[in-house]
């Protein structure tokens, strides 16, 4: 396994893709450090793009790159090699190599610019935020067979929790305003790895006063050790029920 | 002719010699009464009890613990390398009662607390004239206390208290139905509000530097034609409030980091003809707060790294917001209704993309300032869930290019291109 590992980052590190995403990143993060007099400011913005360029990337990649290690992966197979194992090593020396370049890319402006601890959080969060749709491509590759399905299947996935997730807040927050659904609204945050990444991250800044009463209510619960705990756990649960179950359908799939 | 005009001068003359010896003679007669250990006098209370009016006392180094402390003459008491003047916890300090009274370099420490009858470290009871400066007012209820006085000056004290909930501490300096007061210089921290005016006219806040306090830094409540200049508010649990006035002056303050739920850097309420000039808004939650304002000029501010820069109620008319910068806040502008009844123009917002084609600094597209997710905001507060989100970002984008959900008349007709100096 840890051959099959080391093969993957090796493979995926001479990969053209992932010098560039690596580029990219960089350059997003300099750039906007360098931009920006405010370090929070510069916080904001980054975390912006992070949430929307990272779970794209991941998600797309990975994908992609299943379908085209199908020889791969058929190969693999027919070696005495457990099916779970080779599945596990893909997705891990994927989420290794995603990590790294986006340590590399966002990590080190980070903890250059801004503060030790949003640098660290912000980090940490990016990396489980790749991880997380590193696991949902292979979800996506588990169900069908067909890449030009997957892909798409990728992509609406992407679009549903970076834009339509949040539509859909909006949209309960204004039909339920007259109740106290402010409670409610943490457990439905968790519905989306991406907003609750974002709001783990705001919580942190200063601008968390903004976010008026709601805000409050999410400071008392993400603030205590508990509310920390559970949602890590929440993250963790996101990489890996998907994970899970494209294990399983892997497991069981007629190559 | 001229012999008229000389007798004249002369008796002019002499008249005006005559006036300068009685008060060469009111003067001089003031005699100077010493209070210490080795002095004329042990006590602060034998000193007011022996002296006379406009007398002199002289209060040396050294502990007074003397409970409450009535001033009833016309005195000047000066103290002498800062005497400590301790109210143990039980008494209101020094309680003056006389008009042309001046108490100046005092240490007065430790009044008691009672919500009934509010007892300060200095309390001034109906009287006019009264000078309190160079003191050091620490660990107070309310530190200097102003009742019914007129023409009283309020200078250079410092005025330290370490109160950490709102009902268990007064205010640092309370003034209450007084007249032509002069505030200058003070420096307050730890009180509730750090000046407090409620039914004060004709008076001027000049130079005072309020911080950390733990509700407002300045509170106004039913005080017509005051000023106030040159201050320093920062750092206030709620910042600065100005409430049920007409004709206040607000020029060259300084409002910072009045950074909360609740904390505005300014909170207008009911307030008419006020002009606000000059004054910087720095990282506060809301730069300026107005509800039911109207004939307000605010000119000639700059508002950076707010959260809101200014947030104007629907219930406000007739404002005229010009020559503003606005740089670096969250929101620069936002209201919770249709009604438009104010008036923007040339402000500089840093957010404007337009083009200016003749070089006259201002820009040729008019600026709409309100985004549709502060509106939004406004109305239903939770959604600032999804601040920061790509969601609210397209939303902000589309309602950029085609204005359908956000007031059109809510604008800006004559952008600058340049921030103003200011």
């Amino acid at each position: 396994m840890n051959r099959l590992i080391k093969f993957v980052v090796l493979d995926m590190i001479k990969n053209r893709t992932i010098l560039g995403y690596t580029l990219l990143l960089a350059i997003f993060s300099w750039s906007v450090f360098g931009l920006e007099d405010n370090a929070t400011k510069g916080v904001l913005t980054l975390l912006n793009i992070m949430l929307l360029i990272v779970p794209l990337v991941s998600i797309i990649f990975s994908t992609i790159y299943i379908y085209n290690s199908s020889e791969f992966i058929d190969l693999m197979v027919s070696q005495p090699v457990k099916r779970s194992k080779i599945w596990t090593s893909l997705f891990i020396g994927l989420s290794i190599s995603q990590i790294l370049a986006f340590v590399v890319g966002v990590g080190i402006p980070l903890l250059l610019f801004a503060p030790i601890n949003i640098a660290l959080s912000m980090i940490s969060v990016g990396c489980i935020v790749s991880i997380i749709f590193i696991a949902i491509a292979f979800l996506a590759c588990a169900i069908t067979h067909d890449k030009s399905k997957g892909i798409g299947v990728s992509i609406m996935l992407w679009l549903y929790f970076a834009l339509l997730f949040d539509g859909l807040v909006l949209f309960l927050l204004f039909q339920f305003a007259d109740y106290p659904i402010e409670h409610i609204m943490i457990g439905i945050t968790m519905l989306s790895p991406i907003d609750m990444a974002r709001i783990l991250i705001l919580l942190q800044l200063n601008v968390s006063a903004l976010l008026g009463h709601t805000g409050a209510i999410f400071t008392d619960f993400f603030g205590t050790i508990i509310g920390t705990f559970i949602s890590t756990f929440v993250l963790c649960l996101w990489a890996i029920i998907p994970f899970y179950l494209s294990l399983r359908m892997f497991n069981k799939k007629d190559l | 002719m001229g012999r008229v005009k000389q007798v004249i001068d002369k008796t002019k003359m002499q008249t005006m010699l005559g006036l300068f010896s009685i008060v060469f003679a009111f003067i001089a007669n003031g005699k100077t009464i010493t209070v210490g250990q080795n002095k004329q006098c042990k006590t602060i209370h034998q000193a007011i009890k022996i002296a006379a009016t406009f007398d002199t006392i002289e209060i040396h180094e050294g502990l007074y613990k003397e409970g409450n402390i009535v001033v009833n003459k016309s005195l000047y008491i000066k103290g002498i390398n800062k005497p400590v003047i301790d109210g143990e916890k039980k008494f209101e300090i020094i309680s003056v009662k006389s008009n042309y009274t001046t108490i100046d370099g005092l240490i007065v420490q430790h009044s008691g607390y009672a919500t009934l009858d509010d007892p300060g470290g200095i309390k001034v009871y109906d009287s006019h004239h009264v000078n309190i400066i160079n003191n050091t007012l620490s660990d107070n209820f309310f530190g200097v206390y102003i009742q019914y006085g007129q023409h009283c000056i309020i200078k250079n004290n410092n005025i330290e208290a370490f109160g950490v909930e709102e009902q268990q501490i007064g205010n640092g300096i309370h003034c209450w139905k007084s007249d032509s007061l002069q505030i200058i210089g003070n420096k307050i921290t730890g009180h509730r509000d750090g000046i407090y005016f409620e039914f004060v006219k004709g008076s001027i806040i000049w130079r005072n530097i309020s911080y950390k306090n733990i509700r407002y830094g300045l509170h106004f409540m039913f005080s017509n034609d005051d000023a106030y200049i040159g201050n320093i508010f920062k750092n206030n649990g709620a910042g600065v409030s100005v409430m049920f006035t007409k004709n206040v002056k607000m020029i060259n303050n300084y409002f910072s980091d009045n950074w909360g739920d609740a904390a505005y850097g300014l909170l207008l309420k009911e307030i008419s003809d006020a002009y606000i000039f000059n004054n910087r808004f720095l990282s506060n939650t809301s730069g300026i707060y107005m509800e039911g304002t109207s004939r307000i000029k605010v000119e000639n501010n700059s508002f950076n790294n707010n959260g809101w820069g200014m947030k104007i109620q629907a219930s406000c008319m007739e404002n005229n917001i010009i020559n503003n910068n606005f740089k670096n806040n969250t929101f620069d502008v936002s209201t919770n209704g249709t009604l438009v009844l104010n008036v923007f123009n040339k402000n500089y917002w840093d957010k404007y993309e337009g083009y200016d084609l003749n070089k006259d600094n201002i820009g040729d597209v008019a600026y709409h300032p309100l985004s549709l997710f502060s509106i939004i905001v406004e109305n239903n507060a939770s959604v600032m869930l999804l601040y920061q989100s790509f969601f609210a970002m397209l939303l902000d984008k589309s309602e950029k290019v085609i204005p359908s959900l956000t007031p059109t008349n809510f604008i800006d007709e004559q952008p600058l291109m340049h921030p103003i100096l200011l």
